[in-house]
């Protein structure tokens, strides 16, 4: 396995362990954990942020970022709630709402390679921008009358067990976006990309068009976490989702995605979030207010950029002493061509 | 003063049978070395000859394993490079660090300003010390003026102020030229000889054997971390200095090939980037090394970055093999057969995080999949090959290319790009900060492509290089084909002439 995975690997480790010890400390000290319909709440309750995940640590691989994903996701909901009051059939809403998705990704995309905008200020300012829209959109109003089927499939779990039906699809994607990061070229590139954007530029590849790509994928995730969420919580309001993006981030990053981009792996990510997701579960169950909350992911954001930073060190100065045979320091630490 | 005889002044500066090793690599074996004042002393050797290992031993970076550092010829202990400046020893590095927008005097004194009353610092003391330093090393530049904009060697000068204001009485200049233009390397020479005469001791290392020759009274030779030896330069020939460095003579330094040019591969017809190049037009035949001479900032970077796609053109065209291309898009010249080895290998040429196997897999990532997917048997098979065919030399394939030497860098970067089968080649400054050896190793290659029917574009500061490989010279002068001089009549004299505008040639 390549140096660059190697070491991301071990930081994938201790995230996976991480949130193995979690689980099993909260099956055995937290009342009402482990029960089916708990763990089916914890999983649905995550399924927003998992999803939008997906597409985001593609981005943050390729050194960049979006922060308007959440303010997506509120368009997506309140244009849903909108439609559906103007008496719309759910099934032509979902696609209109995607569109829009695709639209501010694309947007978001724009911006960042056209003008050569960096995508912290740009995501920023479409974060108030789109947010804004869904309030014209829909007002204060919250709609909530959406076809029971729909209802039932989005806060729904299959039988007894503890998984959602929304979790299958997600699985889906999950496969997809490991593949398209992990195994082919595409995903080849997006590290190429975030680790440096000149070489990889001098090599050929299409840098504006691979971002473009996806910050419209990002757009249109966003999107249909929004729809997923209004059917989740059967409640389409033009605040849906509000702060999700630091939880999004936060998990990304503490899944060993490096923010200056180029380094990473999508199953860290992934147990990043579900980290993330465990915790706020078991402080829910435990009565911690909303506020302490965000506190915790506050403070997991700047763990998460630093752990990995410090495993890596780790990392170097272990292999440095077991290799026993760095390169001469006439060769490697210092640029002396 | 620069051959000193046992009776001459005792030397200032010495390293005593010095070892260091880095875990198994022994990088210094029993290394001495005298530095006498009023001598400009050079170091020579192939990169990973232990020339760094050395220089951070002297400056207090690294501590020596065994042997003893004399300085006036009392044992000393560095213990990091703070002791060692103290003591008056100072390293000018190749690309200088200062603070762009703190002005020459700010940045010499910082940290350290003469003070007035209440702790604010005096202005004009600084100015004034600043100034005095300029006039010892007989440079006129402005106390006052930002460090923003100064050229790299006026950038050395005030590092080289900033020493001597630390009282430094050796001045360790690690491959200072290698970023200078000619008439910068002349500045900078002015400065090191006027140190000379007033009796500092410098330690010079460059990879430029003229310049050694040119500013320096003795060498010391080191190779695979052991003193080969330490002589005066006087009666030596560069061929001399050369077998010292390699251990073994170097067949030819430029071994062209002669070739029949073929068919036109490379046509560019007036094209013109405006403000930096204007109605630049060329040809490149199938079989011919064509050198691209001029001095930095002509534009003959520029030229190649836009026929590559990476900067658009205004006005103009570009065909490969009779192919029109794009503009702004490498992918497109790629696909043309066009490949490009770019003057920046660290920042462009390479990424230095990943794998030497990923690096040379990525201008292959078009061709080494399956159904889509990346095909990591054809992309290690295709790396490995095309590693070994240009003699890289690694630990494991898998290695990050940052732990490889400046040559070896280079090596991968062409092997990236010759793994495309490229029909045209364009080589930036393809042998800049690599040492003698490898040198010859590039030229040979491409010395080999041309006659496998590759037409090489090579542009190049190294003008013995241009005159050595070329089959035929173009030359620019501020953004425009000045002239065009065939093997038989390119000297150094008629390509300056051009470069530097003094001739329609």
């Amino acid at each position: 396995m390549p140096e660059s995975l190697t070491r991301a690997v071990r930081w994938d480790t201790v995230v996976g362990a991480l949130l193995v010890l979690v689980l099993l400390l909260s099956f055995t000290t937290v009342d009402g954990f482990g029960n089916a319909l708990n763990l089916s709440f914890l999983i649905g309750n995550t399924l927003p942020i998992a999803l939008i995940a997906l597409p985001m640590t593609l981005l943050v691989v390729s050194g960049e970022i979006d922060l308007s994903v959440a303010s997506t996701a509120g368009l997506s909901g309140a244009v849903m709630g909108a439609l559906w009051n103007q008496g719309m059939t759910i099934e032509t809403i979902i696609p209109v709402c995607l569109l829009i998705g695709v639209v501010c990704g694309l947007i978001n995309g724009l911006l960042v390679t056209r003008l050569g905008l960096p995508s912290l200020a740009v995501t920023i300012g479409t974060l108030a921008a789109y947010r804004g829209i869904a309030q014209i959109v829909l007002g204060s109003d919250a709609v909530t009358d959406f076809p029971a089927p729909y209802l039932d499939f989005a806060a729904g779990r299959i039988g007894d067990t503890f998984v959602p039906y929304a979790f299958l699809p997600f699985l889906v994607l999950l496969a997809i976006a490991v593949v398209a990061l992990h195994a082919t070229p595409f995903g080849r590139s997006l590290f190429a990309i975030g680790a440096s954007e000149e070489a990889a530029r001098f090599a050929g590849l299409r840098v504006r068009r691979q971002k473009l790509i996806l910050f419209t994928l990002t757009g249109l995730m966003s999107a249909l976490t929004g729809v997923f969420w209004a059917l989740h919580y059967a409640s389409a309001r033009y605040d849906n989702a509000t702060g999700l993006e630091l939880s999004v981030v936060a998990a990304v990053l503490l899944g060993g995605i490096d923010f200056d981009g180029g380094k990473g792996t999508l199953g860290g990510a992934i147990a990043g979030v579900f980290l993330l997701g465990a915790l706020q579960n078991v402080m829910s169950l435990q009565d911690v207010s909303a506020q302490s909350q965000i506190v915790v992911t506050g403070v997991l954001l700047v763990l998460s950029v630093l752990g990995p930073r410090v495993a890596r060190q780790i990392a170097v100065a272990r292999a440095g002493r077991r290799a026993a045979a760095p390169p001469p320091a006439s060769k490697a630490p210092t640029p002396t061509p | 003063m620069t051959h000193p005889s046992d009776t001459g002044p005792a030397p200032v500066l010495a390293l005593k049978d010095i070892s260091k090793s880095f875990g198994a690599v022994r990088a210094l074996r029993d290394v001495s070395l005298e530095l006498f004042p009023g001598e400009v002393h050079a170091l020579a050797g192939e990169n990973g000859a232990g020339k760094s290992t050395l220089i951070k031993t002297l400056a207090g970076v690294h501590r020596p394993d065994a042997g003893q550092v004399l300085l006036d010829g009392a044992p000393v202990v560095f213990h990091g490079p703070g002791d060692a400046r103290d003591a008056g020893i100072a390293v000018i590095y190749q690309e200088p660090t200062l603070f762009p927008d703190l002005s020459i005097a700010e940045n010499i004194f910082m940290g350290r300003q003469p003070r007035r009353a209440l702790g604010r610092i005096d202005h004009r003391a600084t100015h004034h010390a600043t100034a005095a330093l300029m006039r010892r090393l007989g440079v006129e530049l402005d106390p006052d003026r930002p460090a923003r904009g100064l050229s790299i060697a006026d950038q050395q000068i005030v590092e080289i102020a900033k020493a001597l204001s630390f009282d430094a009485r050796v001045l360790i200049m690690d491959e200072p030229t290698a970023a200078l233009t000619g008439s910068e390397v002349a500045r900078l020479f002015g400065v090191v000889r006027t140190l000379r005469e007033q009796g500092a001791a410098v330690l010079f290392i460059s990879h430029r054997l003229e310049e050694i020759f040119e500013i320096c009274g003795r060498v010391t030779t080191l190779r695979d971390g052991a003193r080969i030896s330490s002589e005066p330069l006087d009666g030596m020939t560069e061929d001399d200095l050369v077998r010292r460095m390699v251990g073994r003579d170097l067949d030819e330094l430029y071994p062209k090939q002669d070739v029949k040019p073929g068919g036109i591969a490379l046509s560019v017809r007036r094209l013109t980037r405006e403000g930096v190049f204007t109605d630049v037009s060329f040809d490149v035949r199938r079989g011919e090394i064509v050198g691209l001479a001029g001095l930095v900032g002509a534009g003959r970077t520029e030229v190649a970055r836009a026929v590559f796609g990476i900067d658009r053109w205004d006005a103009g065209e570009v065909e490969v093999d009779g192919r029109k291309l794009s503009n702004g898009a490498p992918s497109t010249a790629m696909a043309a057969g066009l490949a490009l080895v770019p003057e920046d290998r660290r920042a462009q040429g390479l990424v230095m995080d990943m794998s030497i196997e990923r690096n040379i897999g990525l201008t292959g990532l078009r061709t080494t999949r399956k159904a889509g997917l990346m095909d990591r048997g054809a992309e290690r098979s295709r790396s490995l090959d095309w590693a070994v065919r240009l003699q890289v030399k690694y630990a494991r394939i898998a290695d990050t290319v940052n732990t490889l030497s400046g040559g070896n860098q280079q090596k991968v970067v062409l092997a990236k790009w010759l793994a495309t089968g490229p029909k045209v080649l364009i080589v930036d400054e393809p042998t800049r900060g690599i040492d003698v050896g490898t040198k010859a190793e590039v030229h040979r290659l491409l010395s080999q492509l041309a006659a496998d029917g590759v037409a090489v574009l090579m542009i190049s500061s190294d003008l013995p290089e241009i005159l050595g490989m070329a089959d035929r010279v173009l030359v620019m002068h501020e953004g425009r084909l000045t002239a065009e001089i065939p093997r038989t009549d390119a000297t150094e004299e008629t390509v300056m002439a051009a470069a530097t505008g003094r001739t329609a040639a």
